[in-house]
């Protein structure tokens, strides 16, 4: 036996970081998540090379299928939806690890047959006692599942082999529902054996903020309260609720998107440097600003929430969201929210950061501007800069990833004239091709062990105290405000803004 | 595409320029030049390969085709951009003694401040860092697989050669086999006693493998033949068994370990544009590949 690998050498970056030999259970087969993202993620990352010989795919449900039956529903959501070509051969490797087990979440019989499956993986193909169950399943289940993994020794993991639980968002729907989540999960699994997905964390662009703000020094002189005026982080989708009334109704815009993605974005943007590019340090910094950050004394002025109505969206008609199946004519739940939160530290005192999300606004677009403030003194005539707005840094997440810049620039022609211009970076225009998508990123991670891209319990918990106040607030108070459908909000948001003597950009 | 005949490097740059304000000035964002000295005959699926290598890395690519050198110096060129490329190309085509000096035509046009990789598809010079070419390039790609004379030797001679910056296509493809064995030492982390390697008669990959494998492993490792494709078996013996990886059809390979089933494993051999695009993702020295080069070398002492 050797310690280290004699073909391994930390110069020889071309060498891939393939998984160790390992295995993922699959909870909740047939749904959309399960079908939609991470089958052909495991497609995918079969295909570039990166998963083990051996890997083995176990799916759980209640259905009365034999292992053929879920190799066809993996065959067609991966013909469907992976992102690199099909290929016999890959499929062929995958293929033969496929195993199903059939049953209730709450049947022993069951969950001793996924034993028995497990240990027979380890013998035949070799997982070597490395499982991953992902739960791709509502979190009121979360509890019986681990528990039954627990009673069935199908969690215990020792020094050689590994046990890891992958879940999703929502974790939970305020602080105290999360901690009750997180005390299932804790119960029988150690903290760096919780991997949360969000898989806004796993895009390039999102971690290449961290590249842009850490490896580049034109930036971080300017990244602070004496240059920034404010920041806004908005993410847009163009659809309504479509089928997910039942998750929907309840949980709202806030609880949905700014809990989790738009304030791991916020900590991004507005930490600060981790003394190194790993999980812990990540976490320690990315703690730091949810820690530091507050909402505003009067949570009615710089708050706005929104529902939307029946109207016209990208040249279709569609209907509002009180007509939507399944919802209640007299829904108080928001499809738009705006929040603004003050980050207290001597780098950001004074400059607001301004979140918003909502569903059937003008287009599907996720950014972060950073709004700069304007030159202390202009050299020029008022009307030679009468077109000059505020300088902006603007990191496109989706679509289009990328960085614009927003500056002024002379009008050709004799006379002095000042305008607004943009300067372009297409990330995706250079990289799309070999990047892979986020899940692919993220179920890698996972089954290698890296955690610095997954949120960790405390910034969830953070999070929700951040959130709660203002959830509490609404529904102490009145209704959202109904705004047309395919348009930028309700008016609300813009005279949140307008409070403070500033507008939201058009993204 | 815009045809120049009988050109100059400058009214070529002013065309890049035109080409690009007549689409409407789009974002480029180009990251380096490329240059792909080629024969007329390999002009054509060389660029495709640039072209779809040039979607990971935009480049500015500029095919050189060095023609007669003898007679009145000619330059024609095609200039154009856009169009499902990630940049700009020119194909330049030289005749007469401008062929001795294509790096005047060729500077000029390298893109201001960003790396310039030069790539000999089929024939590279037989010092590829001295080349007058090759020296305006800090990556130089070779592919001892694909010259035309000499074939047994171009991979000894190129590693003979062997200056920081240079590289072959060979041991790009190599990665994928290289990965693989790396982690089937993950797997079983055993002492290897010895290591063979199978392959077709002529394989400059195998031959860098045996080499990497000797240099890692510091074992012995022999070479075998069989009618390929490339590759087909790479076997590395430990006192509990061999692990072994054999692909006969070029695509799906079966991994063979002790104590353990036999399984299959996708192994396809690669297109040369991903073997292009990993080429230019790192742009700085091959340290494993310096010293794989240096152990041929080494392996190989009395030949020439």
């Amino acid at each position: 036996m050797t310690d280290t690998n004699p073909l391994r050498d930390p110069q020889d970056r071309r060498l891939p970081r393939i998984a160790g030999p390992c295995g993922l259970v699959l909870f909740g087969v047939t749904g959309d998540l399960s079908r939609k993202k991470v089958m052909p993620a495991i497609y995918d990352l079969a295909n570039r090379g990166l998963l083990p010989p051996g890997f083995s795919l176990v799916g759980f449900a209640r259905r009365d299928w034999a292992d053929q039956d879920f190799a066809q529903i993996v065959h067609d959501a991966v013909k469907e939806h992976a992102r690199t070509p099909f290929r016999e051969e890959v499929w062929k490797q995958l293929s033969e690890g496929f195993r199903f087990v059939p049953g209730d979440f709450d049947d022993d019989v069951a969950f001793d047959h996924l034993r028995r499956t497990v240990e027979e993986l380890d013998q035949l193909r070799g997982t070597g006692g490395n499982m991953a169950f992902y739960l791709a399943i509502p979190p009121a289940f979360f509890g019986t599942v681990v528990g039954q993994l627990k009673e069935h020794g199908l969690a215990d993991g020792d020094a050689d082999h590994w046990r890891r639980v992958v879940v999703e968002k929502p974790f939970g729907h305020d602080l105290e529902s999360a901690r009750e989540l997180n005390n299932v999960l804790a119960g029988v699994f150690e903290p760096d054996e919780i991997f949360r997905i969000d898989h806004y964390l796993g895009k390039e662009t999102v971690q290449n903020i961290l590249a842009m703000r850490f490896a580049n020094n034109m930036f971080e002189p300017i990244w602070n309260a004496n240059y920034v005026d404010h920041v806004q982080i908005t993410m847009a989708e163009d659809i309504g609720i479509g089928g997910r009334a039942g998750y929907y109704d309840g949980i709202g815009a806030a609880r949905d998107v700014i809990q989790n993605h738009l304030l791991q974005l916020m900590a991004l943007v507005a930490m600060e440097e981790p003394i190194a590019f790993d999980a812990e340090s990540l976490r320690v910094e990315k703690q730091k600003v949810l820690a530091s950050a507050v909402l505003p004394r009067r949570l009615d002025t710089t708050t706005a929430r929104g529902q939307y109505t029946h109207g016209w969206q990208g040249g279709e008609k569609v209907i509002g969201f009180l007509e939507e199946e399944g919802i209640k004519k007299t829904s108080t739940t928001e499809t738009f929210a705006a929040i603004t939160v003050d980050v207290e530290t001597r780098r950001w005192a004074g400059v607001p950061f301004y979140l918003r999300t909502g569903k059937r606004l003008g287009r599907r677009v996720t950014e972060v501007a950073i709004v700069f403030k304007r030159a202390p003194h202009l050299p020029f005539t008022s009307t030679a800069t009468e077109e000059l707005t505020q300088n902006a840094l603007v990191i496109r997440v989706q679509p289009d990833e990328g960085l614009t810049m927003r500056f002024g620039s002379k009008v050709p022609g004799t006379a002095m004239e000042i305008r607004d211009v943009n300067m372009d970076f297409a990330y995706g225009g250079s990289f799309t091709e070999a990047s892979a998508e986020a899940y692919e990123r993220l179920i890698l991670d996972v089954l290698l062990g890296d955690p610095p891209l997954f949120p960790q319990h405390e910034e969830v918990e953070l999070s929700w105290k951040l959130l709660d106040p203002v959830i509490e607030h609404w529904a102490r108070k009145g209704k959202p405000d109904a705004y047309d459908s395919g348009t930028w909000g309700p008016a609300s948001a813009d005279a949140m803004l307008a409070r403070d003597g500033r507008v939201w950009r058009r993204p | 595409m815009i045809e120049l005949t009988d050109t100059t490097s400058s009214r070529i740059a002013a065309e890049f320029v035109r080409s690009r304000t007549r689409s409407g000035s789009p974002a480029m964002g180009m990251v380096m030049t490329l240059i792909i000295v080629t024969p007329d005959e390999d002009a054509v699926e060389s660029m495709k390969a640039a072209q779809r290598a040039s979607r990971e890395h935009p480049s500015r690519v500029l095919a050189v085709i060095l023609g007669d050198a003898r007679g009145t110096p000619q330059v024609n060129a095609q200039v154009g951009s856009g169009d499902g490329w990630g940049g700009e190309t020119a194909l330049i085509r030289l005749k007469g003694e401008v062929v001795k000096h294509a790096e005047s035509v060729v500077l000029p046009l390298l893109l201001p401040d960003s790396p310039v990789a030069i790539w000999w598809p089929t024939a590279p010079p037989a010092d590829p860092a001295t080349d007058p070419l090759g020296r305006l390039a800090k990556r130089r790609i070779t592919d001892s697989a694909g010259v035309t004379r000499g074939k047994s030797t171009a991979m000894l001679a190129q590693c003979r050669a062997y200056a920081p910056g240079n590289t072959d296509l060979s041991w790009t493809r190599l990665t994928p086999w290289r990965a693989l064995l790396a982690a089937a030492l993950d797997q079983h982390p055993l002492k290897v006693i010895g290591a063979s390697v199978t392959a077709e008669r002529i394989s400059p990959s195998a031959d860098l493998l045996v080499a990497w494998l000797t240099d890692r492993l510091k074992v012995r490792v022999t070479r075998h033949t069989s009618d390929g494709p490339g590759i087909t078996e790479v076997t590395m013996d430990t006192k509990q068994g061999p692990i072994m990886i054999s692909r006969a059809d070029g695509r799906l390979a079966t991994f063979t370990s002790p104590n353990r089933p036999d399984r299959p494993v996708a192994l396809k051999r690669r297109e040369l544009p991903a073997l292009l695009s990993e080429e230019l993702r790192r742009l700085d020295e091959d340290d494993v590949y310096a010293r794989t080069a240096h152990r041929l070398v080494t392996l190989h002492p009395e030949s020439s």
